[in-house]
């Protein structure tokens, strides 16, 4: 799959979310600014972390309405793969690509921790090389993560499968103390109907290799290299 | 002419910051403080004279971009009008 990986001015975790997509694939991805809106020859488009337009407005708010994301919104139209995390998950909410919205975290305070996050369904391209149930570690940085959708829009999401991920105790107990930043129903990342389009808070590219303290992340990336 | 829009979160939609701003006034002994919540004011300068159309452009922008529709909720103010 050749991947793509969209900048926007306050971006700063694209360094590694390319070396996870190249270690895991063998192709460097191609990094596509944001003023860029010719994305063809591209399978997977992924928006890092960071804080785009340094979180002017809203989280993601400014990237949102940037020339690149209506080349992102027509790849995702014709079934294109997508990936965000942390504030790339922000700026799919405010492009409505994503439902819901991501709050300033219950606790008010920046979270800088590793959090666990259950698998709820593994039949997807991005969750293919974990278990369904299983329990993964991710570091999360972030202050403005907590998941919020109105009631209709959270049972919409439970009843159509599109929660991609949750966060757990490490046993894999989904309990409110281990829903560090308040989020809905414990929610840590959503797929779009078409589960091409995941979204979540914590940083799977941040977990790649011994080095970095565990591979509890790879196997995002090793399943979307073999797509 | 001067357009006004308020953004504030939805009621119902948890408002952290409004809260630590209501224990900080407990903690400085303003007492009888109910619920805080807390927004934004964005002031447009706009060059429309006509109120009606100024107020229907804040909107607008308001929907597209001042405000996030799915956690708040704004209102547009025009000078003079």
């Amino acid at each position: 799959m050749k991947a793509g990986i969209v900048l926007f001015p306050g971006i700063n975790r694209e360094r590694d979310m390319a070396i996870a997509l190249e270690r895991t694939s063998g192709h460097a991805p191609r990094m596509v600014w944001h003023t860029e809106t010719d994305l063809a020859g591209l399978d997977l488009l992924v928006l890092p972390g960071g804080f785009s337009y340094g979180d002017y407005l809203r989280c993601g708010a400014m990237a949102a309405q940037s020339p690149v994301m209506r080349a992102v919104r027509d790849h995702a139209a014709r079934g294109g793969y997508v990936l965000g995390v942390c504030n790339g998950f922000q700026i799919l909410t405010e492009a409505g690509l994503l439902p819901g919205a991501l709050l300033r975290n219950a606790g008010l305070r920046f979270i800088s921790a590793d959090c666990h996050l259950r698998v709820e369904r593994a039949d997807t391209v991005f969750a293919a090389r974990y278990q369904r149930g299983a329990v993964f570690r991710a570091p999360m940085a972030h202050g403005d993560g907590n998941y919020f959708a109105d009631e209709e829009t959270l049972d919409r999401l439970e009843d159509e499968g599109l929660v991609a991920f949750r966060y757990a105790t490490p046993a894999g107990k989904v309990l409110p103390e281990a829903n560090r930043n308040g989020s809905a129903r414990n929610i840590a990342g959503i797929y779009a109907p078409n589960l091409r389009v995941l979204g979540l808070m914590p940083h799977p590219e941040d977990l790649v290799d011994p080095l970095m303290g565990g591979e509890d992340g790879k196997p995002l990336f090793e399943a979307l290299a073999a797509a | 002419m001067k357009a006004t829009v308020t953004v504030m979160l939805k009621p119902g939609v948890l408002d952290p910051q409004g809260k630590a701003i209501g224990h900080a006034l407990a903690t400085l002994g303003f007492a009888g403080v109910g619920e805080v919540r807390a927004g934004k004011v964005i002031e447009l300068e706009l060059k429309e004279s006509d109120p009606a159309r100024a107020r229907a452009v804040a909107e607008e922008m308001a929907r597209k971009l001042l405000a996030n529709t799915v956690i708040e909720s704004f209102r547009v103010a025009v000078e003079g009008a």
